[in-house]
This record gives C-alpha cells, structure tokens and sequence, in this order.
C-alpha cells in the first residue's frame, strides 16, 4: 500500500515557500499562498489522523527503501494530533499577520521563514529516523534565527544571539549524543534503535546517552534549562512570539516523549524521575518568573515555562490517564498560548508599552480585547469549560493513581500562580481609571480580533467538545505506552 | 594605497577554471564513487567565493548577472520536484531510477533521475555559500 500523502504535511510548506521565494514583494500572493498551503496542510492531515483510526500507523519508506535501510515517516496518532494543532495555529497566526503587521514585514521573507519553520516542525513530528529528527530540528531552528531577528531592533539582535549559541551549543550536544548512540546500537532508525535497546536491557552505556539526549531536548523544550526562553521569546513581533510559544517548545516535548517512551523506556525509575524532578523546579521557576515580573511580555514568556514544566509531569508519572492528560494539555497549550501572545501584542501596540504599570482602563476602550484575555486567562488556569480543564484533571488523577503526590501539589499551585500572574496584568491592564480618553484612542483595526476570536472559539470547543477528541488522543496515549505497536507497524512489510 | 594584485588576479583566472572543472568531476563522480552534490557544489561555491575575492563584487556580479539567493531556491526546488515527480507514477516519494542508453560519442552511458535531485543539491549548496559570504562582505561597510 502507497501512503504518498504522509509527505504532503511537510512538503506543502516547503514548496510554498520557495515558490514564496521569487515573489518576495508581490504582498498579496504572499498572503494567498502561504495561507492557502496552511488550510491544504490541515485538511491533509486531518484525513490522515482519521485514516490512522482504522487503518493503525501508516509509514512512506522514502525511494522504497525497506526499514531500517532508509529514512521513513511514521504517522501515529501523537504525532498526527500534534501536526493538525500546529497548522491551524499557524493558520491563525499568518492571518494575525496579514491583518496586523505592516507591508515591510509581509514582504521581508516573513512568509517562507514561517512556511518553513512549520516544515521543520511538522518534519519532527512525523519522522522516524533519529538523524533526521536532527535535520528536521535544524530546519526549524534556521527558520527561528530568521524570524528572531526579522526587524532587526538592537533588543531583537542581543537576544538573538543568546538564542543562536544556546542552540548551537544543543545541536552539537544532540550530533555527540546521536553519534553514541549509533556507535552503541548501530541504526538510526527509531523503531530498530528501540528494538536493540531493548535486546540490550539498556545497559549503563546506553542509559547515559539517553540523559544526553534528555538534556538535549530539555534545553529545546526549555524544561529546566529554560533561561533563554523567557529573553527570546519576548523580544521578537506578536505573531513570532505566539508562533515560538506555540510550536518550538513543543518539538521538544514532543522528542521527549518519543525518545522516552519508545526507546529508553526499560529504566524509569532513573530517567522517568529524573524528568519529574526537572519538572517540579520547572514548574516553580516559572510561577516565580511569571509573578515576579512587571513586563507583560515577559509573564507570557513564562507561562510557556509552567506549561513545559506540567506536560511533562504526565510523562514523569506515564499512566494512561497522564499521559491522556498531557497530550490534551499539549493541544490546548498551543491553541491558548498563541491566543495569549497575540492579545497581549494588540495590547502593547494599542498603548505602546509593555509595562503593566503604565497600562490602565483598557477594557473601556477595547471590551472585546479585554474579554478574549479574561477568557485565556481562564483557560490557561483550567477553569472549566475551557481547554485547559480535562488536561488538569486526567494529569492530577494519573498522580493520584500513582501517588505521586509531590507532583500534584506543585502542578496544581502552579496552576495558582499562572492564575495570579495573569489576573494581575488583567487588573491592573484593563480595570481601573482609563488612560486612553475617548478621543486619543487608537482605532483598534476590526480585523485583528478576529484571530483572537477564532483561537477563544477553539479553547472553548476543545474544552467542550473534548469527547469528540477522546478517540484519537486515547490511541495516541496508546501507542506511547506500548511501544511495540509502532515497532510492529515500522517493520510489518506493507509494501 | 592601491595593493598590487596582478598576480592574484592572474593566478586566479586559472585556478578559477580548474576548481570549477574539479567541482563538477566530484559532481559527476559521485554517483559511484565519493563526491556528489553536497561536495561537488562547495568546490563550485569556493571557485565563486575566490573570484569575489580576487575581484570586487560588482566587477564578479557583471560577469555573472545572477542573483546567488534566487539560486538556492531555484535549487531546492529542482530537488523537491524531482523528488516528487515518482509519487504520480504510483511509486513511494523520493524513488530513483536509472537506465543504459545509446548516445551518439558517448556510447553506452548509464542515466539516472539522482542526478537531477543532485543538480538541485549542487545548486543550492553554491547559492547558500555564496550568498553567506557576500552577507559577511557587505556588513563590513
């Protein structure tokens, strides 16, 4: 059987973005363009989530070269859930982008960075050949230099080059460990790397290369290692931000949760609650961040920080439920976070800072604005019917079910003090004496609600609709916790 | 004061041609033997790299009127296609094929589809080189 389409996810993109290319100042065919490969890349991978369904995991062996010789794409339902999340997102975010953002930055190669940003994305989503994990990783990260420095302020060049060396730093550590590991098993391709280790009972050797790569893809997800994240990720346009807070770090979660549930996953009681550890300082390092700080951007900044830290208290405690949690957490964290980026970049450029103190009353002039906040606010809380209530719920009940109690109680507080945080900014910001008069007050442009609108509409029917979900997020929670079935599936010969 | 660089520009219109002439050797060769697009497009992208530096740019940008970012694409688009073209044979992307055919002085030659994959590799290999040193060249202002 030929599954051809699995490559149109990543390849769409790429092709949009060269042709994207030759057209640099032709505005409107920038926008038709990239928009349009974003709704085909949805469409395509919706069908292929559905087709997992009945006919379990599909794969393109690349040229036909027969696993574990060549490099393949591998689509279960984790990776598909996570690739159709991410180009809806990015759907919304060019759209903010075309309505916001002024015609230097639709001109300036805005456009085919974004497009291939989202190609390495999805290409890491969807590979299952650990190099090309890596080459997947570089194309994203090339992408995220452009659109870090896109602009070019002095503040965007300082962090940039913060970003670029932590992150040229991590490939290099991602090669060494890739290396090790192909010295110590001798494949590259996932499903095989996972069969060998297992043959091997992951000895001490292969232990260590898989705390590499946990540092690795901790410095990526920013868990733990997340000192560059809140810099990085508040100096860059809105729509970059809400692009970097809902698609990078979650690459690196999502390596994280394939590398430690399908290959290394024979030794938990050290890499499993080594994770849980990291998480938990995670977790209060980014409550204290976020209540600590008095620039807005920053706070977004680091609630991305808490969310890495408690999506991955599901994979410290890996039951089912947990895991069921984390990957509806997943989800709802990309949809929300790009939401809670691309409202806080309408709020700095209406008043033109970012400071929390120097804002006030601006729900007066802008009510709409203020209740798409307040509604992010309670989702990112996880206060129901929003989105971000069934992952809190299924993560604290797979920590009960496990006893692990220490977890709970910092994944819950923090919840607490992303609350604080934001309801901060939302006093302080949009109540109290308005100090935009009637007159003064900058039109706010219609349309740049409307992406706001659609992501509000989106937290609340995930939050909502979460059944409609339960069939594919219940087999993706499946496959990472039998690895055998993605195994069996590599290497049943289908072709 | 105006450094003397006859020899350099002597010498490199030679070696320019040698280096171009290797660069598309390894090109060729790799499709047994090491080399290949990768390869073979660097030692092309360092021809260009020391002509720039031999001569101006602007004098190196009349004689090659291309622009080395268009290049790139141009490349990566070549591959990308030929990548693709085997997916509406009902074959798996990326699949090569080759084939022996009679071609007049030549005589009995092997074709293979990679090669087109590895022209657009070349390509985009000598757009990206090029184009990062002249980046370096024109921040120094």
């Amino acid at each position: 059987m030929m599954n051809n389409i699995l490559i149109f996810p990543m390849l769409l993109p790429i092709l949009a973005g060269i042709i994207l290319i030759f057209f640099r100042t032709n505005r409107r065919l920038q926008i038709v363009v990239s928009l349009g490969a974003m709704i085909a890349v949805a469409v395509v991978s919706i069908y292929i989530l559905h087709t997992i369904q009945t006919e379990g995991i599909l794969r393109l062996d690349f040229g036909g070269w027969i696993p574990p010789f060549g490099i393949l794409f591998v689509a279960d339902s984790f990776a598909m859930i996570l690739v159709v999340t991410t180009s809806i997102v990015t759907f919304i975010c060019l759209l903010y982008a075309v309505i916001a953002a002024g015609k230097q930055m639709n001109t300036l190669y805005f456009h085919p960075a974004v497009l291939f940003l989202n190609a390495g994305v999805i290409g890491s989503f969807m590979t299952g050949d650990m190099f090309n994990l890596f080459v997947c990783f570089e194309v994203m990260l090339l992408s995220s230099y452009v659109l870090l420095t896109l602009g070019g302020s002095k503040r965007q060049l300082r962090e940039a080059i913060k970003y670029v060396s932590i992150n040229i730093v991590s490939s290099w550590f991602f090669l060494v460990a890739l290396a090790y590991l192909y010295g110590s098993v001798g494949t590259l391709n996932m499903a095989h790397i996972a069969m060998r280790v297992a043959e091997d009972g992951q000895g001490p050797m292969l232990t260590t290369v898989s705390i590499l790569f946990l540092i690795v893809f901790s410095l990526k997800a920013g868990l733990l290692l997340y000192f560059w994240l809140p810099g990085s990720y508040s100096t860059p346009p809105a729509v970059t931000s809400a692009l970097f807070g809902a698609l990078l770090t979650k690459v690196g979660i999502y390596a994280l949760f394939r590398v430690f549930s399908l290959i290394f996953p024979h030794h938990p009681e050290l890499t499993l609650s080594l994770i849980g550890f990291m998480a938990a300082i995670t977790l209060i390092g980014g409550s204290l961040g976020a209540v600590s700080s008095n620039d807005i951007r920053k706070i977004a900044a680091y609630n991305v920080v808490i969310a890495v830290g408690f999506i991955l208290v599901g994979l410290a405690i890996s039951t089912p439920l947990a895991m069921e949690g984390s990957i509806y957490y997943l989800i709802h964290d990309m949809v929300v976070k790009a939401l809670l980026f691309l409202v806080i970049g309408a709020m700095i450029s209406l008043t033109g800072t970012s400071k929390i103190e120097e804002m006030s009353g601006i729900m007066k002039n802008y009510p709409l604005l203020g209740w798409s906040f307040f509604i992010a606010m309670l989702s990112l809380a996880g206060v129901p019917p929003f989105s971000g209530f069934i992952g809190k719920v299924l993560v604290s009940e797979g920590a009960i079910q496990n006893g692990n109690l220490v977890l709970l109680a910092l994944a819950l507080l923090s919840s607490l003090f992303v609350l604080y945080s934001l309801l901060r900014i939302f006093r302080n910001c949009f109540w109290g004496e308005t100090i935009i008069s009637k007159d003064e007050q900058l039109p706010l442009h219609k349309g740049i609600l409307v992406p706001c609108l659609i992501l509000v509409l989106l937290t609340a029917g995930i939050g909502l609709g979460g059944e409609g979900l339960a069939i594919y997020v219940t087999d993706a929670a499946n496959t990472l916790l039998h690895p055998e079935i993605y195994i069996d599936a590599v290497f049943s010969n289908q072709q | 004061m105006k450094i003397n660089d006859v020899i350099l520009k002597t010498v490199a219109k030679a070696v320019v041609l040698v280096i171009l002439t290797f660069g598309l050797y390894l090109f060729f060769s790799g499709h047994h033997t090491p080399g290949g697009g990768f390869i073979g497009g660097l030692v092309l992208a360092s021809g260009f790299v020391l002509l720039f530096l031999s001569y101006d740019v602007e004098t190196v940008s009349e004689g090659i009127p291309i622009s080395f970012k268009k290049l790139s694409a141009v490349g990566v688009l070549i591959s990308m296609s030929s990548a693709l073209v085997p997916v509406f044979f009902g074959q798996p992307f990326l699949s090569q094929s080759f084939g022996y055919f009679d071609l007049p002085l030549l005589g009995k030659t092997e074709l293979a589809t990679v090669t087109i994959f590895e022209a657009g590799i070349a390509l985009t290999v000598v757009g990206v080189v090029v184009n990062i040193i002249l980046s370096i060249s024109e921040g120094t202002k």
